[in-house]
């Protein structure tokens, strides 16, 4: 292969290279700087003048001395069966002192789109014992629901709750995980991984590593480099894959990085104009295909900057994913766990996942009514600080104790508590019959007779 | 052999830079369709600088070298109309997608070349016209039955006409000659038509016709009207698609093109699974049988989501021009704006506002302008009514996208966060949407719907108007501290709210509501409100009146088909309650 020595410029984590031979847009680089590092990179321009190359790692040590060599190909991964269990860096290399993947196939890490056609539409539910997701905001094979969060908050604790406690009612295959970090601390990490290996599900993982303090550059090959491998598992292999992304906002950061370090004229706050369409290209890639076994399962998780649902990250998110799950502070403060807010989450998939058939007839519309109960409630609590509880009608202030009673008993829950899809409910129904039946609007007559505690004691009695 | 065309119709890359590449060494003209590398990937001329031809590319361009070889076809971007539109599902340059599946399976890869119709099947064509009949652009010669809508095969817009030499019924190919003029022209089922033209008319009319929709609070509060334009702009998760696919399920248009421009892939499979399995109110037909979907979702090429809104307008407006009533969505119009930003960037050009093209704003009226009710060339009157989604960044309405089109279009349903987020579907904020259309429409609600229907509107809007300013109040003092008029004008406020304008489009009834049950529904709460406000001045107090249970089964109604009865035995019940209030 050709080595160039024809550095031209370097910015930031971009190279330029003059005078070569005509090279394939995207093609995969190496770099080899005078000590002998080889460094990865991509072409993310090429003309017959100057070619640009995005460099993976920290470009130091590279200079006009160092040897440039395109390999001719798109960047590819090798992937086998035997990856299960290993844990790799955000560069995909085993860093678990073990030995290398035998590829069977060698991907490429882009992954073309499903063809919409060929998409089946996602509707297993999937149940993971948390109330504010199974009953509010299910989730279904083949989803990508994330998880919205702040810094500080528990959203860890949630994202291994789901990991752990996921599963098919009625189906004993358990989920092959797929975990990227991007970014996060060791201890994070270490987290994450304790708890794999406390619960075992480390034998059915792939992790990725790509710490604090590893080049942010590869941070954004690493979840492509995750999704090829929850691909391969899925759809090669049969597995049912649970993706779980940790953080995005890192990721995000990355580009912004090297779209600054390419002088692009930026989109809002200073992030790639293109970067919906750059997310986009992660998070589709996820789903069921017809006649094909597997399924990709996505979780991924991001801080919001400053708990702004707003901000370009959460909200470019929040415009692909198929609802979203979000962590919040005051919850949290008041000492509720998982403190999920169900007022802005939502699982859009939800409808085709419950009902008769899935989970039990009645839970779309107690979903509903508990939701606008709830958010009546709450509204009601920013009145009261002004006028005070007295100056409340009788109704408003059974909203108001409603509120109280859904965060204490539906949303807070233990982190090792699993509840089944009919103890959510039942919880709910048990919640409701605290208001008068009128107020149940959202609810047809015949379920209330057939759910509501209050005709069921009556029928038992 | 045409000279300017064999000069230069070869040339080379000379750049690469994602979906826009440059060649050099050949003759093009803008909105040229070339075929770009060693792969003939399909890309289309959008600047021309000096030598330097650029391109966008509707494939994926990883691995394409400088140097590797470039053709034009001198055509421009155009789609295929004939027999076989309905039931597609195409990406954004009307690749048939079940078509990809076959050739490169699950996953689209690039370099396959697929036309939009079939070129095999065969059609029974059954004639209009006979020999000796004088035709002109646009006239129908004869029919095909496409699927259980007639498809009208026309004289293609362009041509010059003439008199009819030769014309049979039978079974032919889309390619097949199914007519000879007297000049010798041959006519084939199959016309090609550049996306970015509109195709012609011979008139304009005004909308004054609704486009019913079966949805609460679009045709009784801010219809749109057949031909008409609206957007609907909200944040993530407020009810866009959602509204959009209410619209291309219930909505009395009889073709509906529903274009996927940029979004998600199961949303497109959702429509596949489920249209096949609904039926259309009118007709009791498989609603997909009037469809033709575009997917180009959110991780296809750029380059061919911004093609994909002219791929389905164009289609849409062959079908107008058979005289149909077609109405089309876009969702989202900003992921296809987005679009037009990202290749505008990489061509350096000059960006105006938050990064879009300085010409953001002329390609959205271009766009809504080829909406519209129309005099077809033909003399058949159709329509093309555009509905649009709008994404904000944000969900903040100032930015660009959604300003440029709320100039232009005339309806806009405004969705709000903080509807969806308490459940209140469809999650479209009645204070801040308008129709323009109202005063054009009037009539047609006066004859079709009731005389009444257009004051009992006005009657609800101005309780919606007053509870707002109501609740200024009551956020400050408490519900309780208003004098009793108004906590009754609260309730019926509250009644409206949940009773009328929220509405599940999960529900089997509910998701579709006929006219004639939003005029009861509407007529019962304001029969209510009347008794009411006739009993508070007989001095019953507010929880007096708000306390009558009879009201209280309303909501029922909406989940009852055949509500008539219910409603009728509701009325009675409240006129009772209330006549027992007045004895006390
Ligand atoms: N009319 C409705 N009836 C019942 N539920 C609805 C209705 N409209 C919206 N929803 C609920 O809101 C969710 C989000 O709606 P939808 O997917 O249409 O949002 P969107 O505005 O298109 O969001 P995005 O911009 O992210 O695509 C739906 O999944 C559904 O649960
Ligand atoms: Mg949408």
């Amino acid at each position: 292969m050709k080595e160039y020595r024809t550095v031209a410029q370097i910015a930031g984590p971009l190279v330029f290279v003059e005078k070569t031979e005509p090279v394939g847009y995207s093609e995969l680089v190496n770099i080899v700087t005078a000590d002998g590092t080889v460094k990865r990179g991509q072409v993310l321009d090429t003309s017959d003048e100057i070619v640009v190359v995005q460099v993976f790692e920290t470009t130091a040590g590279i200079g006009r001395d160092s040897g440039i060599r395109f390999t001719g190909e798109t960047i590819k991964m090798p992937v086998g069966k035997d990856m299960l269990g290993r844990i790799l860096s955000g560069g995909g290399k085993p860093i678990d002192g073990g030995p290398d993947i035998v590829p069977e196939k060698r991907l490429e890490i882009t992954g073309a789109a499903i063809n919409p056609y060929a998409r089946a539409p996602p509707e297993d539910f999937i149940q993971t014992g948390i109330s504010t997701i199974d009953g509010t905001n299910t989730l279904v094979r083949g989803q990508k629901l994330p998880i919205f969060s702040g810094s500080g908050l528990p959203h860890n604790d949630v994202a291994l709750q789901i990991a752990r406690q996921a599963k098919v009612p009625g189906s004993t295959e358990e989920f092959a995980v797929v975990f990227a970090a991007m970014g996060i601390t060791r201890e994070e990490a270490n987290y994450f991984m304790a708890d794999f290996e406390k619960t075992g599900a480390l034998e059915r993982s792939v992790v990725f590593l790509n710490l604090a303090d590893d080049p942010a550059v590869e941070r954004t090959i690493t979840p492509r480099l995750a999704l090829t491998t929850a691909e391969y598992l899925a759809f090669d292999l049969g597995y049912h894959v649970l993706v779980i992304l940790t953080d995005m906002t890192n990721y995000c950061e990355a580009l912004r990085q090297i779209g600054a370090a390419r002088e692009e004229v930026p989109g809002r706050r200073g992030y790639p104009g293109y970067m919906y369409t750059d997310l986009a290209s992660i998070y589709e890639r996820a789903g069921i295909i017809k006649g094909v076994k597997g399924s990709v399962t996505q979780i991924p998780i991001l801080t919001m900057p400053g708990d702004d649902i707003t901000h370009p990250i959460p909200d470019l998110t929040g415009y692909i994913t198929e609802g979203q799950i979000v962590v919040n502070r005051e919850l949290h403060r008041k000492g509720i766990y998982p403190p999920i807010n169900v007022l802005p989450s939502l699982s859009r998939l939800m409808n085709l996942g419950i009902g008769e058939g899935h989970t039990r007839e009645d839970h779309k519309k107690v979903s509903d009514q508990l939701y606008a109960a709830y958010a009546e409630g709450n509204d009601l609590r920013g009145l009261v600080a002004i006028v005070g509880k007295d100056a409340l009608s009788e109704r408003d202030r059974m909203f108001l104790e409603f509120a109280d009673l859904f965060e204490d008993r539906f949303v807070r829950q233990g982190l090792y508590e699993d509840r089944s899809i009919e103890e959510t409910l039942e919880l709910g129904w048990d919640l409701l019959a605290t208001l008068p039946e009128e107020q149940l609007v959202r609810i047809d007559r015949e379920l209330i007779h057939k759910y509501h505690p209050k005709y069921r004691k009556k029928a038992q009695g | 052999m045409d000279k300017a065309k064999e000069k230069r119709a070869h040339g080379a890359l000379k750049r690469i830079s994602g979906p826009v590449v440059t060649a050099v060494g050949l003759d093009a003209h803008m909105y040229d369709v070339v075929k770009v590398g060693n792969e003939e990937l399909m890309g289309e001329v959008i600047k021309i600088q000096g030598e330097d031809i650029i391109i966008q590319v509707y494939e994926d361009t990883a691995g394409i070298r400088p140097g590797e070889p470039v053709e034009n076809t001198g055509l421009s971007l155009a789609v295929e109309l004939g027999p076989g539109l309905l039931t597609s599902i195409y990406d954004g340059i009307q690749r048939p997608l079940e078509v990809l599946v076959d050739r490169m399976g699950n996953f689209i890869e690039r370099g396959v070349s697929a036309p939009g119709l079939s070129h095999e099947k065969k059609w029974e064509f059954v004639p209009a016209m006979k020999v000796g009949d004088d035709v002109k652009a646009g006239d129908i010669l004869g029919t095909v039955q496409e699927t259980n809508i007639v498809h009208k095969v026309m004289v293609p817009p362009r041509s010059k006409g003439g008199k009819i030499k030769e014309i049979s019924g039978g079974s032919f190919t889309v390619d097949e000659t199914i007519c000879v003029l007297e000049d010798g022209t041959e006519i084939v089922m199959l016309q090609r038509w550049p996306v970015r033209v509109p195709r012609p008319v011979k008139a304009k009319l005004n909308p004054d016709i609704p486009l019913i929709t079966g949805q609460r609070i679009l045709d009784g509060l801010f219809p749109i009207a057949k031909g008409g334009t609206a957007a609907i702009p909200g944040p993530f998760g407020s009810g866009k698609t959602v509204t959009q696919q209410q619209l291309a399920k219930w909505s009395d248009a009889e073709i509906v093109v529903y274009i996927g421009c940029g979004e998600r892939g199961n949303e497109m499979t959702e429509v596949l699974t489920e249209f096949p399995e609904l039926e259309d109110p009118k007709t009791g037909k498989p609603l997909m049988e009037r469809t033709v979907l575009i997917a180009n979702t959110s991780n296809m090429p750029v380059a061919a989501r911004e093609a994909s809104v002219y791929t389905g307008i164009t289609i849409a407006e062959y079908f107008r021009d058979m005289g149909y009533d077609v109405s089309l969505m876009a969702d989202s119009t900003s992921r296809w704006a987005e679009a037009m930003r990202e290749i505008s960037s990489r061509l350096e050009e000059m960006p105006g506002e938050e990064g879009y093209p300085a010409y953001l704003a002329a390609r959205l009226s271009e766009f809504y302008e080829r909406a519209g009710r129309v005099i077809a060339l033909n003399g058949m009157g159709g329509s093309v009514s555009v509905i649009g989604a709008v994404s904000p960044p944000g969900g903040d309405f100032s930015e660009p996208v959604t300003q440029n089109t709320l100039r232009i279009v005339k309806v806009f349903w405004a969705l709000d966060a903080k509807l969806s987020q308490r459940r209140h579907f469809p999650a479209i904020n009645w204070l801040n949407s308008y129709s323009l259309y109202l005063d054009s429409l009037n009539e047609w609600y006066d004859k079709e719907v009731s005389p009444e229907w257009n004051p009992l509107r006005a009657w609800a809007m101005g309780v919606l108007q007053k509870e707002a300013e109501l609740q200024e109040i009551v956020q400050l003092v408490g519900s309780d501290a208003l004098p009793d008029e108004e906590q009754i004008t609260i309730e019926v406020a509250r009644m409206i709210r949940e009773i009328f304008l929220q509405q599940n489009a999960y529900d089997a009834v509910d998701t579709f509501c006929p006219m004639s049950k939003q005029y009861d529904m509407m007529n019962a709460i304001k029969h209510y409100a009347d008794l009411a406000r006739t009993a508070q001045t007989g001095g019953a107090t507010p929880q007096q009146v708000i306390g009558i249970t009879s009201k209280n089964e309303l909501p029922q109604i909406k989940f009852i088909k055949d509500y008539e009865p219910a409603l009728e035995k509701i009325m009675k019940d409240m006129e009772a309650e209330f006549d027992a209030m007045r004895a006390v």
